[in-house]
């Protein structure tokens, strides 16, 4: 079990940090959520991975799961969702107004005068 | 328990969506209750520092559970410092602001006000998930800021933004999690209690989880080797956003002090931990002078305005984490002062390049030989006298801020190199901006040709802003007697982490096993 949730997160991990570093942006995209998916995961199995047992207290048991990183990855999806979320957005806005989706600064619009 | 703790989150919480949702369309109501929020922010920072200037650490437990089962946010005098130095800050740039620029994009103030929120939480929280989700909040509202104005290179420089960002909060929440699995509990002092008692074999994930979270604080800190973000993303935002950021980048040297003096002071004399603590912060001096000297190879080398005050925000964190690096009383207090004075210098640099780049039409801030503009005159001694204080001339702030700093690194062991490095990136940030000074305002004076703009926007709200913040220098300046002492007692106070840890779990003073 544990062979199997390290090699996950490691597979995941690894294609999440290739893809972020590529140089079109709707691949940084899935890159990045592939990274937050492997890091969710991680905090989930922080808490020690058990099957079967309940997080919150019942009558005649006495093993526990941890409850705590369950709700710190509850937080961490949320706050990633909303993220992935705008990042979308800008990526989609950035594509229209530049009409492409190569992600590194061009010189002709980085350095030069800005015409107000 | 004190309420008036929470209101510096809560505040800026309730007023936001109030704008975003009631105001939107009027921007002179939005105007006055961001402006009123922000100075009842100011008033309550100041009023954090009359407390806690005794001494006393207070705490604020959410929802009346107390730690570690409960979050707790922590005022001590660091946290009020910050506080002030942020609603001060948050002042001055929504002063500027109101001057036309919140027009240029939506929703401004709304996340202007998350912006100060998140900024606060980061401040007065003693808990490290807490922290977490305070950055994401301040983070997010960047995101929004930092875009202000549109434009394809901005869009541009924001997705590079965004993407090393959420990268920063993924390490983030690794080494939350590390922490976590060996410690059981995310309290920071709770943290350094149980740090204590950990097996042998736990050792080095902990260590791994304390490196990554400094590591975290180093990529919004924007040192040496992760500090590429920093130049295209101050130079592509527009000038009022970068003034504000300047108080971003603090946030990330604020955190190192914080888990330095609770995590790693805190355990200083267990013989177990010491040792491999010691390494964990061991690279941050390197790391600053690299910094500081790659920030001033691109003041020398930017071609426009935006550029060179981008690098020299990401030069004077150089300074501030060499100083943060000495880890004494002397240089912690020293390295206080800079941040103080950084901030405020930083700000003042972008709001004035911000006025100069629309008025020089179709050269913008590029540092070129081009004709007169309006308001020339009065730019270019603003410029003039913002361009001392940053690079840390007399008589401003910032020649105090870096003898402090020479003379509290004297004692450590590479202090020549140290001294030297300092010294010479002075001077080589002088030649820089008296290069980009004389070509903008006196070789320019002499051509004859005027850069006409069409909409002469009204100057005072703007000019008044950056009066404000170079008025700020001076008092800092002048009031060094009364204000060095107070650091000295920050300092003092964060090389006493027992203290904070027994106010925030609790409990009576306990000895070290």
């Amino acid at each position: 079990m544990e062979i199997l949730v390290a090699t996950a997160i490691g597979v995941m991990t690894t294609a999440g940090v290739y893809l972020s570093l590529r140089s079109r942006t709707f691949t940084v995209v899935l890159g990045l959520t592939l990274i937050t998916y492997a890091i969710n995961f991680f905090v989930f199995s922080v808490g020690r991975l058990k099957t079967a047992k309940p997080a919150i207290i019942a009558v005649g048991e006495n093993d526990y799961a941890d409850p705590l990183p369950q709700a710190l990855v509850l937080t961490a999806i949320v706050i990633s969702f909303g993220m992935t979320a705008l990042l979308l957005v800008m990526a989609v806005r950035s594509y229209f107004e530049s009409n492409s989706d190569h992600t590194a600064l061009l010189s002709d619009e980085s350095s030069t005068a800005r015409d107000r | 328990m004190n309420h008036w703790i929470i209101l510096p989150i809560l505040i800026p919480a309730v007023v936001a969506p109030l704008l975003a949702m009631s105001v939107r369309h009027d921007i002179v109501l939005a105007r006055i209750f961001s402006m009123m929020s922000t100075v009842a922010l100011l008033l309550l920072g100041v009023g954090s520092v009359a407390i806690s200037s005794s001494g006393d650490i207070f705490i604020y437990s959410l929802g009346n559970w107390p730690a570690p089962i409960g979050i707790v946010l922590v005022l001590d005098k660091l946290a009020a410092m910050m506080l002030v130095v942020t609603a001060l800050l948050g002042v001055c740039v929504l002063l500027y602001s109101m001057g036309g620029s919140d027009r240029e994009g939506e929703h401004f103030h709304p996340l202007f006000q998350f912006q100060l929120m998140g900024l606060n939480g980061a401040f007065l929280t003693g808990d490290l998930f807490n922290l977490f989700v305070f950055f994401e909040v301040l983070l997010i509202a960047s995101y929004g800021l930092m875009n202000h104005g549109g434009g394809p290179a901005r869009l541009r420089a924001g997705l590079q933004y965004m993407t090393i960002n959420l990268v920063g909060s993924s390490i983030f929440l690794v080494a939350l999690g590390l922490i976590y699995g060996i410690t059981g509990t995310l309290n920071m002092a709770d943290v350094a209690v149980k740090m204590r008692t950990i097996g042998q074999g736990d050792l080095a994930l902990l260590v791994t989880g304390i490196s990554l979270l400094i590591a975290v604080f180093g990529i919004k800190s924007a040192v040496f080797p992760l500090q590429f973000w920093l130049p295209g993303t101050y130079a592509h935002t527009c000038g009022v956003v970068a003034a504000l950021f300047a108080i971003m980048t603090k946030v990330g040297v604020y955190a190192i002090i914080r888990v330095h003096s609770v995590l790693i002071d805190g355990n200083a004399s267990s013989s177990v931990l010491a040792e491999p603590l010691q390494s964990v912060t061991e690279w941050l001096m390197p790391a600053a002078a690299i910094t500081l000297l790659l920030g001033t190879i691109g003041i020398l080398g930017a071609k426009n305005l935006s550029q060179q005050a981008a690098f020299m925000s990401l030069a004077s964190i150089g300074t501030l984490l060499i100083a943060v690096a000495g880890f004494s009383n002397a240089s912690i207090a020293s390295a206080l002062y800079y941040l103080i004075h950084s901030t405020f210098a930083v700000a003042a640099l972008f709001l004035i390049v911000d006025m100069i780049i629309p008025r020089r039409k179709g050269e913008g801030g590029a540092l070129t030989l081009a004709g007169r503009f309006s308001s020339m005159g009065i730019l270019g001694s603003l410029f003039f006298v913002t361009a001392i204080a940053v690079i840390g001339m007399p008589p401003l702030s910032g020649f105090i801020g870096k003898i402090l700093i020479l003379d509290a690194l004297r004692s450590s062991t590479a202090w020549v190199a140290i001294w030297a490095l300092i010294l010479v990136t002075s001077l080589l940030t002088m030649i820089g901006f008296t290069r980009s000074g004389s070509l903008l305002f006196w070789k320019s004076q002499q051509i004859e040709t005027r850069l006409e703009i069409e909409d002469n926007t009204s100057t005072v709200i703007p000019l008044t802003a950056i009066f404000a913040t170079l008025l700020l220098l001076v008092i800092l300046t002048l009031g060094s007697a009364l204000i060095i002492p107070y650091l000295d007692g920050i300092a003092m106070q964060l090389s006493s982490p027992q203290n904070y840890i027994n106010v925030v779990l609790g409990r009576s003073l306990e000895v070290l096993p």
